[in-house]
């Protein structure tokens, strides 16, 4: 086939029927601030990993909730724990801790 | 009469205790790497080993450093150390001066009343001795009676709470608070029936409890203080009093130059016994004094290393504030023993920042590194910057693109692996800046910077260099007559122990009003600590708060600090006070000398500098 430099895109629709929410049932179960998040981006704007790659707090946490496990878990690594985004959530979610804890869930979650 | 079977179970117990010692100190010693067995060896006939026999008596005898926290408490540590050691060398004195010869049974100097009623033989060292072993004994009651008061008003010996003990603490405990009743006991029937005692034994004996049978009495006593004795020692090894023998190898191998390392050692070992889970630690600890997690403080945590393994709980809630360093009278060094724990369980592998590639710092003489907080709090970094213009400092802003976390908060979590890799960048990228000096407002950074990075420059704090071109004259600064409260940051005062900096700087433009005694070395945490991850914001800012009451003085404007974390911590807290850096408040009482504006006008050599 010839290439043409760009394909048709992957789709992307998401069965929350079928997802695997087991992740974000156990972080939810060690730090129920996990919910409180409104995906504002704060975390985003301010991370030091953001400027060096394309790394969202955020993303992590919409990845999780849509079962989006492995993604999340590899994701989660290019974190560099600085806290900043703990300062800056408007609605005090304990990203640190959340990170940990998918850090941790690495051992026993991973598909 | 040389032996009686009441006897036995004091015998026995001293011999287990002292075989126990013996073998536990040859395993820890030769199990010490070769380096630190080299060091012991070079060092053993030195200065070093005074020093360290000074320090046993000071620490293991006095409890000087007991003595500093409060005086009763310390008072109840002396008298039951010192008291009971005096008992032992009098005793032993006692029966080697007394004319049978010199040669006893180790028992035999304990029990001395009991095998000699008739003290006349010791002639004019009589009446001494047994003044002095009422005196001692009489101390150590005291003593006894004080630890078994605290047990029920703590406070009143200056500890708000204590540790809670496991069974076999309390069987030591109790075993411990027997002997000395009992030897009082068995000591003052005999004074009773003999009269060997003196002051205190002679008149319990004949004025208190004359009317028992004391006769009937006299050998169920002496066998319960043997028992007592016995039970004591058999239970000593396993219990917190291991803290006895353990401490005194810890203090002489410590003066020798040996210290925790990179991971659990032979040390630690020695450490972990040595802790007597006194409980000091546990008022030290903010997250008990403002949060009530009152079972995560080192005499807990060392207990479990010691004994087993401590759960991810116990290992993870600590803010790593190293209030509980400075405050332990032992010395172990416990925030380093928590941090080895903790990388006991790496979650970040060695390739997750692989990501930061082709990314440079730029050229630099005097390089500034804002980081990561810094960055957070840009008001800092423009008074910072300002106050560098106003004294024609030649400096390059090396993070102004974005800064490399300095790889703290992922070793304060025990993620060494991972922070290696931001290590090696930052020193990559700072060595070819080619910077001469490197400057930091932020204390976490600095603290990485000075101990882990192993830069060939001097890092030094913005308060240290600021304080230094200050000295030079190249800053000026008003009086305002305002008055601050200056908060110590953790990594500041404890890690890099620098307390003076700050104030004198500070000095030149404010009045310092301090609201509390825990400043400096003991200085309170502002709660945003990056050490700890699970407790929530509510809860950090109720350490902040808390730290505010105690810390800020009536007449204060302003509370200063000089970490942008705490800076931020302390400002989402509260509104109570308005909270700045030591920078914004000099920027704001900056002198322009007239002559010193032209000549920072006409400097064209900055200029380039910057430029290039």
């Amino acid at each position: 086939m010839i290439d043409f430099g760009f394909a048709p895109m992957e789709v992307s629709v998401h069965n929350m029927d079928t997802a695997d929410l087991s992740l974000a049932h156990w972080i939810n179960l060690h730090d129920e601030t996990f919910n409180h998040c409104i995906a504002c981006g704060s975390c985003a704007a301010t991370c030091t990993a953001g400027q060096f790659t394309n790394f969202s707090f955020r993303e992590v946490c919409h990845a999780i909730r849509r079962g989006e496990i492995k993604s999340a878990i590899d994701e989660s690594e290019k974190c560099m724990l600085c806290g900043k985004c703990t300062l800056v959530c408007p609605r005090n979610v304990n990203t640190r801790n959340i990170i940990m804890l998918i850090r941790k869930a690495n051992l026993t979650f991973r598909p | 009469m040389r032996y009686h079977p009441f006897t036995l179970p004091f015998s026995i117990g001293l011999g287990f205790i002292m075989l126990y010692i013996i073998v536990m100190w040859t395993i820890w010693i030769v199990r010490l790497s070769r380096r630190e067995q080299k060091i012991v060896w070079k060092r053993l006939f030195s200065f070093r080993t005074i020093s360290a026999i000074w320090e046993s008596i000071r620490e293991g005898l006095l409890h000087r450093n007991i003595f500093k926290r409060n005086v009763l408490l310390g008072y109840m540590h002396m008298s039951l150390a010192f008291g009971w050691f005096m008992l032992i060398v009098l005793g032993n004195l006692e029966a080697r001066l007394y004319p049978h010869g010199v040669i006893n049974p180790p028992y035999y100097p304990i029990f001395f009343e009991f095998f000699r009623h008739d003290l006349t033989p010791l002639h004019e060292y009589e009446e001494i001795f047994t003044f002095l072993m009422d005196f001692f004994l009489l101390m150590v009651i005291s003593g006894v009676s004080l630890a078994f008061f605290k047990r029920f008003r703590s406070r009143t010996l200056g500890m708000k709470r204590t540790t809670r003990h496991i069974l076999i603490d309390r069987i030591a405990i109790t075993a411990l608070w027997f002997i000395f009743p009992l030897r009082l006991f068995a000591e003052s029937v005999t004074a009773g029936l003999y009269n060997t005692g003196h002051f205190f034994t002679n008149f319990i004996g004949q004025w208190v409890i004359y009317n028992l049978p004391l006769d009937y009495l006299y050998y169920p006593a002496w066998w319960a203080y043997s028992i007592a004795l016995g039970v004591f020692f058999i239970t000593m090894p396993f219990s917190r009093y291991m803290h006895i023998p353990a401490e005194i190898l810890l203090i002489f191998l410590r003066k020798y130059g040996v210290k925790e390392k990179e991971s659990h050692s032979t040390f630690t070992k020695i450490e972990l016994s040595a802790c007597s889970r006194c409980g000091i630690c546990i008022d030290a600890c903010q997250l008990s004094t403002s949060l009530n997690i009152s079972d995560t403080q080192p005499a807990y945590f060392i207990r479990d290393l010691r004994y087993s393994q401590p759960n991810e709980r116990l290992r993870e809630t600590c803010m790593m504030c190293m209030r509980c360093l400075e405050a332990c009278p032992v010395g172990i060094e416990i925030t380093r023993i928590r941090e080895n724990e903790r990388r006991e369980h790496p979650l970040f592998s060695a390739s997750s920042y692989g990501y930061i590639n082709g990314y440079k710092y730029p050229k630099a003489k005097v390089a500034y590194f804002a980081g990561c907080m810094g960055h957070l709090t840009p008001s800092v970094i423009k008074s910072t910057l300002a106050l560098f213009d106003a004294a024609n400092v030649d400096y390059t802003f090396i993070d102004k693109n974005g800064s490399i976390c300095c790889g703290r908060p992922l070793q304060m979590n025990g993620q060494v692996e991972a922070a290696k890799q931001l290590i090696d960048k930052n020193n990559h990228l700072i060595g070819e800046s080619g910077a001469e000096v490197l400057v930091t407002s932020c204390p976490i950074c600095a603290r990485e910077f000075a101990t882990s990075y192993h830069l060939a420059i001097p890092v030094l704090h913005h308060s240290q260099f600021l304080l230094e071109l200050t000295q030079q004259k190249r800053l000026n600064f008003n009086q305002s007559g305002l008055k601050v409260t200056y908060h110590d940051p953790c990594e500041l005062s404890r890690g890099l122990h620098i307390t003076s900096e700050p104030r004198e700087l500070l000095q030149h433009a404010v009045i310092l009003s301090n609201g509390s005694k825990e400043t400096e070395s003991k200085s309170l945490c502002c709660g945003g600590s990056l050490g700890i991850t699970n407790i929530s914001m509510a809860e950090r800012n109720k350490i902040a708060t808390d730290t505010l009451n105690e810390i800020v003085a009536e007449s204060s404007s302003y509370l200063a600090t000089a970490c942008p974390m705490c800076r931020k911590t302390f400002a989402n807290a509260q509104d109570k006070i308005k909270v700045l850096d030591i920078a914004e408040i000099l920027e704001k009482n900056l002198n322009f000398a007239p002559e010193k504006v032209s000549e920072k006008n006409q400097s064209p050599i900055k200029q380039q500098a910057v430029i290039s």
